[in-house]
């Protein structure tokens, strides 16, 4: 198996940067696998995928990858606590049925948890919003508000005050816009993206 | 029905233990192979067959003159491509292919009938590893089942973690509910109810337990399809009549076609090798072998696994595929799982199926 040849996403690429060599790593929502793979054959990380949309599934598991078709909202319950060093739910937190209860199962089963999200209090968007006067349809958030995924609108600050609320520390924080990372002053406004890394 | 010679048969040299405490003397398991051993042995894919399949995976049965059981995924090429791979199956221990079974001759000279030794699937898996130990292979590549073939691989796993680098389980289950042992027993009941069967002991008879084992197939037959698929391919048309006979003849299209799968089924199938493997099957339960706790069935197994379901596979639903994956992760052992889309239930195994193929053939590279 060889790492994927095509960049990472900028978040992913943050968060893999960051997670230890040889750690137990679980990836939710985990798509293709491109994270899992680039971690498998940079730092020998063993990495668990759980995916819902078949087709990916399935061509993680024809990388080799170990991927468990299933649903974040039901089926992080299956896996012990702490069992991984790093829970990973990248762009996937704004999709979930409860993005609160997701994080308090994100860090049960993970001693440590990355999460990544497009920002929705992004200048553009809030741009959009104020003078479109309607749903905006942005680079970070590409599809019109009927078709999205995207079921629960977070920006920055209330991830920062979700975190807060459940007693989960900020390690750290990443932010970018234009596939550029940038600095965190005025994140709330400038990033397109961001990404956390979690604690409890 | 005439026992087929198979083309290659390994003598035991020992006698074969058994979970009843039993022990199988002379023992002798038929097997198939297909595809170049490599000079290192590291190529090997162990196939292990369903209830009444056997070890012609992909060549032609001796009796119905049909290709292999699963010819669509192994040979030159295919998901279980044998240009790379060395393909071996094998009859299990209670089958009548070859392998030692209740037709097969007791040490007196006459057929073991009844008295042959109720055995499990971890019995059968321990005739395949005493094959796989014939042939110095100290391990495969892979080992790969569906339905009873599944159970074999999980139970290889479980109990010679030692002997299979990957594990690929296929509509199957780690032990039978009440449902599954329910519907053997109605097909148990019918052989045993068919004058012909003789408590067993009809070899030397010029009459077999054909109406029996007819029956019990048709009802087995029913839980391997949906009723989605039945109904699409029959729906409530009529076989060769324009009106219902008031009478009881297959005025319908799916009754004449589950006459026809009964009869077909005797002329390959011993009614006795029916009998034991569905017993060996209905006391599968993994996690009891294993003090009551499935993940402790996978604990420090260093294979990689891979589920897959299929959604109209009534007979071992995916959730049963899940409680496995489960505990696979509960151990922490490298699992993949996908309930595939399928519309004939718990038949999709073997029929033609892309995504299927890509998934064997991409776990297996």
């Amino acid at each position: 198996m060889s790492p994927s040849k095509s960049k990472l996403r900028p978040d992913l690429a943050a968060i893999a940067a960051h997670v230890a060599p040889g750690s137990r790593v679980l990836d939710i929502g985990c798509g293709d696998g491109a994270l899992m793979a680039e971690l498998q054959a940079r730092s020998q990380v063993d990495a668990r995928g759980m995916e819902l949309d078949l087709e990916m599934v399935e061509r993680c598991v024809a990388r080799g990858l170990s991927v468990v078709q299933g649903d974040a909202n039901t089926d992080l319950a299956d896996y012990p606590d702490k069992a991984f060093d790093y829970a990973i739910l990248s762009q996937t937190l704004q999709t979930a049925t409860r993005p609160d209860l997701m994080l308090d199962e994100l860090l049960r089963v993970g001693r440590r948890a990355f999460v990544s999200f497009p920002n929705f209090a992004h200048w553009r968007t809030r741009a959009a919003l104020m003078f479109g006067g309607r749903m905006p349809v942005t680079r970070a958030l590409p599809v019109t508000w009927y078709e999205t995924q995207n079921i629960h609108h977070v920006t920055v600050e209330d991830f920062r005050e979700l975190a807060r609320a459940k007693g989960a520390n900020i390690e750290r924080a990443w932010f970018f816009a234009n596939e550029k990372e940038i600095s965190a002053p005025a994140a709330n406004w400038r990033a397109e993206f961001a990404v956390f890394q979690l604690s409890r | 029905m005439n026992a087929a010679a198979p083309s290659k048969v390994y003598q035991l040299p020992q006698p074969l233990p058994l979970d009843s405490g039993q022990a199988l003397e002379g023992a002798q398991v038929a097997y198939e192979a297909y595809g170049e051993l490599a000079a290192d042995r590291s190529n090997v894919v162990l196939v292990c067959h369903a209830l009444t399949g056997d070890q012609y995976v992909a060549s032609t049965h001796p009796i119905t003159g049909k290709p292999g059981w699963w010819d669509r995924m192994v040979g030159p090429g295919k998901p279980i491509d044998t240009n790379r791979f060395h393909v071996i199956c094998a009859n299990v221990i209670g089958s009548c292919m070859g392998s030692t079974g209740p037709a097969s001759e007791a040490l007196d000279g006459k057929p073991f009938a009844m008295r042959f030794p109720v055995i499990t699937v971890r019995d059968m898996v321990r005739g395949t590893v005493a094959l796989l130990d014939g042939l110095g292979i100290e391990r495969v590549h892979t080992v790969v089942g569906g339905s009873m073939g599944g159970m074999q691989a999980l139970s290889l796993a479980a109990n010679w973690p030692d002997r299979a680098e990957r594990v690929l389980v296929i509509a199957s289950t780690a032990r039978h509910s009440a449902q599954n042992i329910a519907f053997h027993e109605v097909g148990r009941q019918a052989i045993m109810a068919d004058p012909a069967w003789a408590d067993g002991d009809y070899y030397a008879r010029g009459t077999r337990p054909d109406n029996g084992l007819a029956v019990a197939r048709m009802a087995a037959h029913i839980t391997y399809l949906s009723e989605e698929g039945l109904t699409e391919k029959f729906g409530r048309r009529l076989q060769d009549r324009e009106a219902k006979s008031f009478g009881f003849d297959a005025d319908f299209q799916v009754e004449s076609y589950l006459r026809y799968q009964g009869s077909g089924f005797t002329r390959r199938f011993d009614a006795n090798s029916y009998l034991y493997i569905t017993r060996a099957m209905d006391y599968f339960d993994l996690a009891e072998e294993h003090g009551g706790r499935l993940a402790n069935a996978f604990e420090g197994s260093e294979a990689r696994f891979c589920l897959v379901s299929f959604d109209s596979d009534w007979l071992y639903p995916t959730a049963e595929s899940r409680h496995i994956v489960h505990a696979l992760n509960a151990a922490g052992a490298k699992v993949s799982f996908v309930e595939l889309s399928a519309p004939h239930g718990h038949d999709s195994f073997l029929l033609e199926h892309e995504q299927l193929d890509r998934v064997v053939k991409g776990f297996l590279e």
